[in-house]
């Protein structure tokens, strides 16, 4: 079966490009492009939400 | 599902004014997850704070909100509490506000064991001002003040709070973000002065004055300092060094000041 792979959401309007996010991933999933956070390899999220829990700038939403 | 934060959020106050990397904004997030995890009614809950950027915090809430003057918090709080004891009062705000100029409402806060929440943003610091060194600055920091390095001693707040006679009393950090809401929630319900001591960071005026390249590095000192009590229960005292206690530090039923006020006004209508 084909695992579902989890929505992550980032507006960038909100994000002010800290870093905490893609540091802190578990398995790098995320990276900066310039200024904000990016999604650079979904397939590898394991949906721990740290990331969403640790943006200081409520700009990450992940829904699993 | 994705925490919904915009239900407590006020229209349009995004994005907040808080630096990249602060801390405040983690807090923040705990604290809204805590009063949806309690059930908090927005109509009933009051949220007070000081001044400083941690002491922004309210502003951005949507509940009853009172942004007051430096290091009153405690001071307008317990006025709101005692004209409606039956509201849910949490006071927010940083070391510098807390325990600097309003030292003395935080300590007589704690003392009465009023049934508030007070939560502490700790970045060891006076973040809105430019950096001067707080009661929280550790020795050998530097800050705006103190460019040669502190020679104060700082403040251990959760203990002072446990001294001073607050009878829930935790501790957190930024870093550990999961268990902010957690620690909040639980000093919600419990009856009486809780204290959430929150170790967060300012990159802007602590961070690039003590050397820290970046936040990420910031974050790294939370994450490696932090102790759960279970956990430094089975550690030595050499193992503890330089190590802080996280979770809940002290817990303990006692009067509580509303409740202990009432009796007062009856007896004195007795007394008539
Ligand atoms: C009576 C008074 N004195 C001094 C100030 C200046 N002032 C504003 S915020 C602040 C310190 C804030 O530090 P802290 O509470 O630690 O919060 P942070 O900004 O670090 O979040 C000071 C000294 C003031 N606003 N009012
Ligand atoms: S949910 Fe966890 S694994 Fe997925 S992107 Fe966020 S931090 Fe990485
Ligand atoms: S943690 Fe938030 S603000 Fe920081 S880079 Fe990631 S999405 Fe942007
Ligand atoms: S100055 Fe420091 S405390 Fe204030 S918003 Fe910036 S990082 Fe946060």
């Amino acid at each position: 079966m084909e695992k579902k792979l989890p929505t992550i959401e980032i507006i960038e309007k909100y994000c002010k490009g800290c870093h905490i996010c893609v540091e802190f991933c578990p398995t790098k999933v995320l990276e900066m492009q310039g200024f904000v956070a990016a999604v650079k390899n979904l397939e590898a999220c394991i949906k721990c939400m740290q990331c969403e829990l640790r943006c200081p700038d409520f700009a990450i939403k992940v829904t699993p | 599902m994705a925490f919904d934060y915009d239900k407590y959020i006020r229209p349009g106050k995004l994005p907040h004014i808080w630096c990249p990397g602060c801390g405040h904004g983690i807090v923040m997030k705990g604290l809204i997850r805590a009063i949806d995890a309690v059930g908090l009614d927005k109509k009933n809950t009051a949220i007070v704070s000081g001044i400083g950027c941690a002491s922004r915090l309210p502003g951005y809430i949507d509940c009853c909100t009172l942004h007051t003057a430096h290091g009153r918090a405690a001071a307008f709080a317990t006025g709101v509490k005692m004209a409606k004891p039956e509201m849910d009062v949490i006071l927010v705000g940083g070391d510098g506000d807390g325990t600097a100029i309003g030292g003395n409402h935080f300590i007589h806060a704690c003392r009465r064991n009023i049934n508030m929440t007070y939560i502490i943003m700790n970045n060891k610091i006076y973040g809105m001002t430019g950096g001067q060194f707080s009661p929280a600055t550790p020795t050998g920091a530097k800050a705006s003040t103190t460019p040669y390095g502190n020679p104060d001693p700082a403040f251990d707040i959760a203990k002072l709070a446990i001294g001073a006679g607050a009878t829930f009393v935790a501790r957190g950090t930024a870093y550990h973000a999961n268990q902010i809401d957690k620690l909040i929630a639980e000093a919600i319900q419990h009856k009486g002065f809780s204290v959430v001591e929150i170790l967060d960071d300012c990159p802007t005026t602590y961070g690039r004055r003590n050397k820290f390249r970046s936040v990420i590095e910031m974050m790294n000192v939370l994450k490696d300092i932090a102790v759960p009590v279970k956990a430094a229960e089975k550690m030595s005292p050499e193992q503890l060094q330089g190590k802080i206690l996280t979770g809940v530090l002290y817990k303990e039923e006692k009067p509580e000041y509303t409740t202990e006020y009432a009796k007062v006004i009856e007896r004195a209508k007795a007394a008539k």
